[in-house]
């Protein structure tokens, strides 16, 4: 039986805010192992610590104490730059809000990870076509994010996050912002995403409309994990 | 790849791109035209003198002292054999300076009276006008400050008593022939100007002289006996010295211009960036460094002061150049307070003050796009990504 690889090993993990004079403890004692290929959420009530867990898994914030583990890299010691580096070769992200850059148009927004990871020309448009197939955005190619629909945009940030076929994708509350139909558009198209290319996907969410995608959800509260559940078949896969 | 990012981001925020190479452009286009009148201004009062009073250079009696009144009586001789050449090729012309009084409508009023060659044409003085009154005893040509004073007009008549070679104070009666419009005032107040031959035979003083000026482009005669040649760095050499002394004043005003430009530039940039607060996240979330996401903004910066540099030669080029060829009319006549200020104030656009200016107005450009953006990159990327502002 072949062993797939660990892609995140978090330990003890506990993650402070300063308030006031005081500190805010958002994650405490948490520990976490998530293999290659899978399809996981963050699940809990607003508070409950899974954007913090999602923003130290990404490198973009770090941990007060514990130790993380993602992709082989450990985030305790590293530098910005090699954390971006990590970010930039081996994660995708996906945002409540999308966070695309506003003048550029839907092609210029997912070729941007290529641009940044030195990727030339010929295969960069090749993979940029390919990602915007993917999400079914390819009469749009050139539409600027003001004139599209939240779907529409989620979309393309969907695109921008696995154009370089990354190892892990994180996503915040990625329907959130959106109503019913387009949810389920957007979860199908990276649980389909999932069983085509090798990445492995964490989803910090609080939309009961996307559980039914997930195969294994992390259910937190008040900063712990309370509850590690595997679903063998997830009901809207 | 950041020149290439920073060229899309820039082309494709066409209005926020717009604003801010709009700012800077203004902020060129003031300081080097402000600037350029301040340095109009000083190089005006420098090039009328040399227009209308030093020309070439001159040749001066040895005694003479031009800031001397007392001098004038003695500072006169035969003008040298080869200087009289030069004005018989009518290179040169000569100028004969004593003192004198006039008594115009009852009053009385020490003057500086010069005797010129009426037919020159190497100073811009209508000097000719002395030609053309045989039937007068003494024609007088002044300039319009001195009629104003004295209260003249063209035709009037009033006695003129001088001092003559054998010490003997003679008088007669001058005529007002024409009034002068000069913006040099050093010709026009306190100085009445009859031809250079009447002048002699007044004060008994034939073919003598007490300076003669000359042509531009002429090279210094070596044979001039006992007289002194001074050129004309010599001549403008106290306008020289209060441009010199006024360039700290200069300086300060260029500051204050670019300090105000520098607000500007400021306020556009850094509201321009910290608006991109979240972009800025999103760059550093997708994997940018944050030195790159700062050489980013600093390039975005630098590529901003170019267009407005380009922006500016198109927008703002034919006016510098209008302004630079017709001149700003000045709304009074500085020249009653005894200053060299033209009618007309025509901006000078040096290379010195283009190129300055385009390199000083880069650097703030660069600065304040880098400062904004290495801020915002100082904070934790997730509170970037929220779009919160650095504090």
């Amino acid at each position: 039986m072949e062993t797939k690889k660990n892609v995140i090993s978090i330990k003890n993990l506990v993650k402070q805010f300063p308030v006031g004079g005081d500190y805010f403890t958002a994650l405490q004692q948490v520990d976490l192992e998530l293999t290659e290929g899978e399809f996981i959420g963050l699940v809990g009530p607003s508070g409950s610590g899974k954007t913090t867990l999602l923003n130290i898994i990404g490198g973009l914030d770090s941990a007060t104490e514990g130790s993380v583990s993602v992709l082989g890299h450990s985030m305790d010691n590293t530098s910005h730059n090699e954390r971006a580096e990590i970010r930039r070769k081996h994660m995708g992200f996906i945002f409540q809000s999308y966070n695309l850059l506003p003048v550029y148009s839907v092609y210029e927004n997912v070729e941007l990870p290529l641009i940044l990871n030195n990727i030339e020309q010929t295969e960069r448009e090749k993979k940029v076509s390919r990602a915007i197939e993917w999400v079914g955005l390819s009469d749009k190619i050139n539409s600027k994010p003001a004139d599209m629909s939240g779907g529409e945009c989620q979309r393309t940030a969907i695109a921008r996050a696995i154009v370089h076929e990354p190892a892990l994708l994180l996503a915040d509350e990625p329907t959130a912002n959106l109503d019913a139909e387009n949810s389920h558009n957007i979860m199908n198209i990276l649980s389909k995403l999932n069983s085509e290319i090798s990445t492995s996907f964490v989803f910090a969410t609080h939309d009961e409309k996307i559980m039914g995608y997930l195969r294994r959800i992390i259910h937190l509260e008040d900063g712990k994990i309370i509850n590690d559940e595997k679903i063998l078949k997830p009901t809207s896969a | 790849m950041l020149f290439k990012i920073a060229i899309k981001n820039l082309f494709g925020a066409k209005l926020r791109t717009g604003l801010n190479v709009f700012v800077t452009s203004i902020s060129f286009f003031l300081v080097i035209f402000v600037s350029g009148m301040y340095d109009g201004m000083r190089e005006y009062a420098k090039n009328i003198t040399i227009e209308t009073e030093v020309a070439g250079g001159t040749y001066w009696h040895p005694d003479y002292d031009s800031m001397d009144p007392r001098t004038f009586e003695d500072s006169h001789s035969i003008i040298p054999t080869q200087v009289k050449n030069l004005i018989a090729q009518n290179n040169a012309f000569g100028v004969l300076v004593s003192q004198a009084s006039i008594y115009p409508n009852g009053r009385i009023m020490p003057v500086i009276m010069k005797g010129i060659t009426p037919d020159q044409n190497i100073v811009n003085m209508p000097t000719n006008v002395l030609d053309q009154h045989n039937d007068i005893t003494i024609p007088v040509l002044i300039g319009s400050g001195m009629a104003k004073n004295a209260n003249l007009k063209v035709g009037d008549t009033f006695t003129i008593r001088w001092l003559d070679a054998d010490r003997t104070y003679d008088a007669d009666e001058g005529t007002i022939v024409h009034i002068m419009e000069t913006e040099n005032f050093k010709l026009d107040h306190g100085h009445i100007w009859i031809p250079l031959s009447k002048a002699q035979s007044m004060l008994a003083m034939k073919d003598q002289a007490t300076y003669v000026t000359y042509s531009k482009d002429l090279s210094k005669i070596k044979d001039i006996g006992d007289w002194i040649h001074h050129d004309v760095n010599y001549m403008i050499r106290d306008m020289e010295a209060l441009i010199k002394a006024d360039e700290p004043g200069a300086q300060v005003m260029y500051s204050i211009l670019l300090a105000l430009a520098a607000m500007g530039i400021f306020n556009a940039q850094v509201l321009s960036i910290f608006r991109r607060g979240k972009e800025i996240g999103t760059l550093m979330a997708l994997g940018m460094t944050r030195s790159r996401v700062v050489g980013l903004f600093t390039l975005e910066g630098g590529l901003n002061a170019f267009l407005a540099g380009i922006i500016t030669l198109i927008l703002f080029g034919p006016v510098l150049f209008y302004f630079g060829t017709n001149g700003i009319p000045l709304p009074m006549d500085y020249t009653e307070m005894g200053m060299l200020v033209a009618k007309r104030l025509v901006p000078v656009y040096s290379i010195s003050l283009i190129i300055s200016t385009t390199i000083l107005i880069s650097i703030i450009v660069l600065v304040v796009s880098y400062m904004p953006s290495r801020k915002i990159t100082k904070m934790k990327p997730t509170d970037a990504l929220r779009g919160r502002a650095a504090t």
